[in-house]
This record gives structure tokens, sequence and C-alpha cells, in this order.
């Protein structure tokens, strides 16, 4: 690992301004960054502790939603009664993901920002233009099973791996952003990832400087939720495909539908036109046959990940039966 | 196995201005002059020689390095042993000694819950970290109703909350029951 400073502000105004410093970065849980660190694909020389920063608790707000301190680490955000019981989707998204030890370190707002697993980012060896811009693609006509079936480029193919934003895409979760000059501003999360396009190395629309404060849950949309995800093996893995699902129904009809898949593209991926195939639709399998096919019409396979649109499929129509089942 | 980043003292060219931290190891306050680059296990390990915790992959992916922090259990290879300062450290030596066992060490000893030992001071801080998340009533990815605080804490639940722990010698089904006794035990 190569030699960096070491600070640790106490308050988000102090860790703003520390970090304009040219090779500066924030550290929260350490889980996704000294693993990329180790491996010399982040090369940060200064490392500001936001760790302790006092962003930890989850508050009510006046409309009936909730406010997650962006340090909030994400066990304690999955066993929050609040969460568990107005927010079941993201409880379930946040235990699905790595294991009982890296969730009672990884923070909110480093799961929000944790980087791509393809392989060839990791491999130093191999171009890859999120890594090193401009030196390819290595996932392109190489092996490419776990990347992209929708909205990649042929710059990058990359997938999000976070299992929790994909339950806040569904959740139409807002991203609270403090800068240096200590102006806040919020994001909705499907605003705040982009699409990999010629720049795959800018994943987000975070400036320079920025510090994730919180994320905004509006209150809880009506019906059921459900998380699902379809991995390699049953625990402590990433997934392949995962669905969050917010369905509500009124005598058999399907009135009010979320739908957000992960493993399948560049960022958290909701899916407009699987709703729009739900609303008004009987709350039956046809229906929800449709909503896959409209979801993953323009998906596009690299070789390796094909199975991926089927499974997509799939995993989208068992999620919404088994929702629309207990709504 | 990686080498320990910063290993016994040795110092690397432009290597940072060393930072003290204090930690409090099992008990004892330790002061330590360290490299910002030592991992809370290479301080563990390395630095004052508390070799019970092992390093596995160094890379979060296989929980042989687990430990207790202000009593949860992390993976001490991805964190740095300067962002603990003054915080509660209990490795596997804090939780028992052989003249003195904790009882989650008994019962893996008794139900013979490893073969080779690597990934076993790991899998006991685990599990006693895993069981103190039931008694708080934490869902895991294996409770049906992630709204319901009551947990039954059946062999499929055990599996999953110890998933974060590889056992290279496939000892799973001792330490599964190892980790069962104790919790129908009420102890650890
Ligand atoms: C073996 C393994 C398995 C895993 N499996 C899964 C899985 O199945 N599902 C899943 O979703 N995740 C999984 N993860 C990833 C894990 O969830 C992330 O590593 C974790 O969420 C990152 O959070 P952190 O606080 O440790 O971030 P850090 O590593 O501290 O930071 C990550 C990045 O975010 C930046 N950052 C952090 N906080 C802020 C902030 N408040 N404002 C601005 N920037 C910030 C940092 O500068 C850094 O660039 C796994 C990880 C490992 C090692
Ligand atoms: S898919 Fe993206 S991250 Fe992977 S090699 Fe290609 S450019 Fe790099
Ligand atoms: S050595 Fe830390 S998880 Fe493997
Ligand atoms: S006992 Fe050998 S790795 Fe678990």
């Amino acid at each position: 690992m190569r030699p960096f400073t070491y600070e640790r502000p106490t308050d988000a105004r102090t860790a703003v301004s520390a970090v304009s410093r040219s090779g500066a970065k924030f550290i929260s849980g350490g889980t996704n960054l000294l693993d990329l660190m180790k491996l010399d694909i982040e090369h940060p020389s200064h490392l500001i502790d936001i760790s302790r920063l006092p962003m930890r608790d989850i508050e009510e707000l006046p409309d009936g939603g909730l406010r997650i301190g962006a340090q909030a680490v994400n066990s304690d955000v999955a066993a929050d009664d609040r969460v568990r019981t107005r927010y079941p989707v993201l409880s379930q998204a946040l235990v699905s993901g790595a294991s009982g030890q890296l969730r009672n370190k990884a923070s909110t707002g480093g799961n929000l920002l944790q980087r791509t697993r393809c392989p060839y980012f990791y491999d130093t060896a191999a171009g890859c233009n999120k890594r090193d811009p401009g030196s390819g693609c290595s996932a392109i006509g190489g092996f490419n099973r776990i990347h992209a079936v929708l909205g990649a480029s042929d710059a990058c193919i990359a997938t999000h791996p976070s299992d929790m934003a994909v339950a806040m895409t569904a959740l139409e979760a807002e991203i609270e952003l403090l800068d240096a000059e200590g102006s806040v501003r919020r994001v909705v999360i499907t605003d705040f990832y982009r699409l990999p396009g010629d720049t795959p190395h800018l994943e987000t629309v975070l400036r320079p400087g920025e510090l994730i404060t919180g994320v905004i849950l509006p209150p809880p949309p009506p019906g059921r939720q459900l998380y699902r995800k379809v991995r390699d093996r049953a625990s402590y893995e990433f997934a392949l495909v995962s669905v969050a699902a917010v369905v509500s129904t009124e005598r058999g009809m399907i009135s009010e539908a979320r739908v957000a898949f992960g493993g399948v593209a560049h960022k958290p991926w909701r899916s407009f036109e699987a709703e729009a195939a739900l609303i008004g639709r009987p709350a039956e399998m046809a229906t929800y046959r449709d909503a896959a096919r409209a979801a993953m019409r323009d998906a596009v396979g690299q070789g390796h990940n094909d199975f991926k649109i089927e499974l997509a499929r799939r995993t989208l129509c068992r999620t919404l039966a088994q929702a629309a089942r207990s709504s | 196995m990686s080498e320990p980043d910063t290993g016994g003292g040795e110092r690397q060219a432009g290597a940072a201005p060393l930072s003290a931290v204090e930690l409090r190891v099992n008990d004892q306050v330790r002061r330590l002059e360290l490299d910002p680059r030592t991992s809370l296990l290479d301080a563990l390990r390395e630095h004052l020689r508390l070799s019970g915790t092992k390093k596995g992959c160094d890379h979060g992916q296989c929980g042989a390095c687990t430990v207790l922090v202000n009593g949860r259990r992390i993976n001490s290879c991805l964190t740095l042993a300067v962002m603990h300062e003054g915080d509660e450290v209990v490795t596997i030596e804090g939780l028992g000694a052989p003249d003195d066992l904790h009882p989650m060490q008994r019962a893996f000893v008794e139900c013979d819950g490893f073969q080779c030992g690597y990934c076993t001071p790991g899998q006991i801080c685990s599990a006693v970290g895993m069981l103190a998340e039931v008694r708080a009533g934490s869902p895991s990815h294996a409770t049906a109703e992630v709204a319901s605080s009551r947990i039954s804490l059946t062999d499929e639940e055990i599996r999953e909350r110890m998933s974060g722990n590889i056992c290279r010698c496939a000892a799973y089904p001792n330490i599964v029951a190892a980790i069962r006794g104790i919790a129908e035990g009420g102890a650890a």
C-alpha cells in the first residue's frame, strides 16, 4: 500500500474543507476503500476519517419519512424497527449483502459509493476504462458473466454491486450532500448514479469534495415490499440479479408498483417500463410476464452474461407473484 | 497469503510519519506508534504479538481475522488501527485462556468444531458477536419476516449468520453444533 497521511475531523464542515486537498479521500468503514488501496487501484495520499462524525442517527421526518445518517452502519439500519416495519425491502436488501462482520462496519454513504466487482477493474495488468480511462475494456470480449445487460456502453459494461441501493431506488430515496461552501443539496437516487457512456470512471453526480451526509426515505409507498437476490452461493456473495419490488393491489388489480433491478446495469436500475406494464392490470402471471418482457426489451447480452436477461425476467415474475399474493 | 503491510516496525521509503494510537486490547491499554497504513489485524499480530487472530485473505473474504470491537464483530484486516483510538478490542486471547476457556471455546473443543484450526479464532469471535446480535433481535437473510423481532435460532439461521467465516476444512456441521449448544444453554 502506498503511504498516506491521516486525519480525523470531528465535524462535517471540517471534513469537507479538508478533502479539497489534492489526493485526499474520505474513509468511512474502509471495507471497500482499503481493499482497493491494498491492490493499488485506489491510491489516496491523504485519508480523512469520517467514521466518527455525528451522522449515525436514523430520524423520523415530519412527513412520515425517515432520514438515515450517512454513518449509520448497514447492520444498524437493517435492525432499526422503523426500517423493518415501514421499509422492509431495505432491511431485506441489507441483510442479503456481504457478511455480519462487514455489515457492522459498512456505512450507508460508503455502501452507495462502493465500486464495481468487475475482475478486470481489480486486475491492474488488464485494460480498464474505469480504472485507467482510455485503456480499453477487457470485459468486452473477455469473461463477462457478471456484467451488465442494460444501459452499458462500448467503454464499460460493469455493474453496480450494492444491494442496499437497489432497495433505496425502489423507495425513491434522496441522497443529501454537503459541499465545502457549506451548502446542502439533495439528489434523487435515480439521478445520483450515471450510466457509463464514454466516462465510466465517473459513477455518480457527486462533485469533488462533496460529502454524503444522509439518505432521505420518503413516506413508504403503499403495498407489499420485497427484495429477492439470486447469486452463485447461498450467502456472502454479490447478486447476479436482484429485484426490489413494491406492489399494491385493489380487488385483484395492481394499483401501484415500483420495480428496481440490481446486477444488471452500471447503476441500480429502476424499471419504469415494468411499472407501466403493471399498473391497472390484473395481479396475475400474464401481467408479470408482460412487465418482465417490457423491463428487458432493450437488454443486450455480452456472451457469458446472456443468461441474466432470462434470469432477470423470471426473478421479477416470482418476486411480483409473491408480493401481490400477500399485499 | 499476503505479507503484513508494515510488519514488525520495518519502514518503507517515503512512509508517512508515525501516528500514535491507544487501544484497549483484552482489557489492557496499549499505546502504539504506527504507520497509518497498519491494519488493525497487523497491529494485533505484528506489533502486539497477539497472533491468535489469523490472516487468511486480507480482503474481507474469509473471516479468519474476526475480532470484537466495542462488542461487535468486524474483520480486522479491512480497518486501520489508527481509526480505533480508544476502542475496546477483544481477540481470541481475551475471550479465554487454555486453563480458563470461554464457553464458546469449550464448545468448539467438545463438538470437534475444527480440523486444522486456522479459521477457529475467527469463528469463535464471530460466534460470540453473532449471539449478541441475536439477543439484540437483529434480523438476518434467513429470517422469514424481517419485521418480527422474535428469532428462533435454527441451523439455517446459524449458517446464514456465520457465512462470513469460511472453513477450508469444512468443519461446518460441528461448528453449527457447537454454537447451537451454547445458544440453547444460554451461556456466552
Ligand atoms: C467480501 C465482501 C463481500 C461483499 N458483499 C456485498 C454484497 O453482497 N452486497 C453489497 O451490497 N455489498 C457487498 N460488499 C460491499 C460492502 O457493502 C461495501 O464495502 C461497504 O458498503 C462500503 O462501505 P464503507 O463504509 O466500508 O465504505 P468505505 O470503504 O469507507 O468507502 C467507500 C467509498 O465511499 C467514499 N465514502 C464513504 N463514505 C462517504 C461519504 N459519507 N461521503 C462521501 N464519500 C464517502 C470513500 O471515499 C470511498 O471512496 C462486500 C464487501 C466485501 C469485502
Ligand atoms: S467493464 Fe468497466 S470496469 Fe470492467 S474492464 Fe470494462 S471498463 Fe473496466
Ligand atoms: S483475513 Fe480478514 S477476512 Fe480474510
Ligand atoms: S478448521 Fe481448518 S479452516 Fe476451519
